[in-house]
């Protein structure tokens, strides 16, 4: 526990001294999310029926870019082959930068999207519900994303082949997470997808550190 | 008999011994693959009866459905190769998993295919975004994942240990294709065939069904021998026993 709660901070503390990077992802989301209406057209009713889709689309492609970050540094400064030979389990090492990377990509597009949300004409009941699926939603996809990023840790072109690798198993999580949205917009209930959802952190949070710390084995070897 | 010892089994884990099966095996498979989709395309095309409600439309399952069992089954064959090469590190089972997979592309692909030809005048659409399809499009893109991941990492130790990595966690998408027509409501049909009931399709179209199927099967084998057999001369290029054998070729 307080290794990660110490990793936690330290990965936090350098990523902060370079906000810049942390801000990319952000301002991508936002700008993403700001296209559609220019793309489509800006008929309000037409935007309020993509507005769950193209958030969570856009959130998707947020995470996904940044990940390519999660392991890279430790790994070109040598940090990561001292973390896998260190007593401590590589799986708990894992899920404390999945963690603190999640802090500083994921939370800010949950704590922004009720913006974005208005500017696409989302009623106030779906921005909640819209909230809440990010908030469960973006760590599975850090956590998925990992398994990836080890795998692809150094390799020629890394950051395409990411996307070509996770892209597809992100599908479950983008399907229920805009489902709910759609199925609040419609009034219909939204507990199903909320469970689904719940499902998949619980599942993730379970094997994918362990997915990424075999892959990261792998990698280093 | 030798073949019934269990170190008979064990030493085909070299590829220095299987080298020679896979090769004398390669042209019966083929005979079999031929002979076999003649007799089922027989059957498909001439002794089964035209379908009621679809016409003659309905023929095409007899690719389609083969097709896509063999899209999953080769999955699962793929993955536990993989793992074999994962957990016990022998050359042979990497080598197989390598060659599968792009006859499982291959027959994804062919069943998304036949099954847009199909849908066409049956749903009147050639695509829909249903559970069903939704997932074997997922598949084909975790066989396009599985290769390119391969195909990227140059050594080749690791490029079998992480695609062996990344085939095991895209197997969580097998059972979800396979139930996907029961835990939702799609436009896809359920199953006509299961282990536990009787088919629920004339005895003539099960039979076709089977021989294409068998068909598929020993094509797949044939093609993955082929493969393998390639990568073996080429990962054993060094050692005595292939140049002996290219060395009486030329």
């Amino acid at each position: 526990m307080k290794v990660m709660r110490w990793l936690v901070w330290r990965d936090m503390t350098l990523a902060l001294r370079r906000k810049a990077e942390v801000l990319t992802t952000l301002l991508f989301f936002v700008i993403v999310v700001s296209l559609f209406p220019l793309g489509v057209g800006p008929e309000i009713d037409m935007l309020k029926e993509i507005a769950p889709g193209v958030l969570w689309v856009a959130a998707l492609l947020a995470s996904m870019l940044s990940l390519n970050r999660l392991f890279a540094d430790d790994y070109v400064d040598g940090t990561l082959e001292q973390m896998i030979i260190s007593s401590q389990p590589l799986a708990l090492l894992v899920l404390s930068k999945v963690l603190s990377h999640w802090f500083l990509t994921g939370l800010p597009l949950v704590l922004i999207s009720p913006v974005l949300g208005m500017q696409l004409g989302l009623d106030g009941d779906s921005i909640v519900i819209l909230m809440l699926t990010l908030l469960i939603g973006t760590p599975v996809l850090s956590l998925i994303g990992a398994v990836g990023a080890g795998l692809t840790l150094g390799v020629r072109g890394g950051g395409v082949l990411l996307s070509l690798l996770i892209l597809p198993l992100y599908i479950p999580v983008l399907i229920f997470g805009s489902g709910a949205v759609d199925a609040a917009r419609s009034g219909l209930g939204v507990d199903a997808h909320f469970s689904l959802l719940g499902a998949f952190l619980v599942a993730s949070l379970l094997l994918a550190p362990l997915g990424a710390a075999a892959a990261l084995r792998i990698s280093l070897d | 008999m030798r073949i019934f010892t269990k170190a008979y089994w064990l030493q085909l884990s070299s590829p220095k011994a299987f080298y020679p099966i896979a090769d004398k095996s390669i042209p019966w498979l083929i005979a079999a693959t031929i002979l076999l989709s003649l007799v089922g395309l027989y059957y498909a095309f001439i002794i089964a009866p035209i379908d009621y409600q679809q016409g003659n439309s309905y023929r095409i399952m007899f690719i389609h459905v083969p097709a896509a069992w063999m899209g999953m089954w080769i999955y699962v064959v793929m993955c536990a190769y993989a793992v074999i090469g994962l957990v016990w590190n022998t050359k042979l089972s990497n080598m197989m998993a390598a060659a599968l997979a792009p006859t499982g592309a291959l027959f994804t692909f062919l069943a998304l295919w036949t099954g847009a030809l199909w849908g066409k005048p049956t749903w009147g659409a050639y695509w829909v975004w249903d559970a069903r399809l939704t997932s074997f499009l997922i598949l084909l893109f975790l066989y396009f994942g599985f290769m390119s991941l391969r195909a990227a990492i140059d050594d080749p130790r690791r490029a079998s240990r992480a695609s062996a990595l990344l085939a095991l966690v895209g197997i969580v998408n097998i059972p979800i294709i396979y139930f996907s027509v029961k835990w939702w409501n799609t436009l896809h049909q359920g199953a006509s065939i299961t282990l536990d009931k009787a088919p629920t399709m004339e005895s003539s179209m099960f039979t076709a069904m089977m021989l294409m199927t068998l068909a598929f099967f020993t094509y797949t084998f044939a093609v993955a021998f082929m493969r393998v057999r390639n990568e073996i001369l080429e990962k054993e290029k060094n050692s005595a026993w292939v140049n002996e054998i290219v060395g009486s070729d030329k």
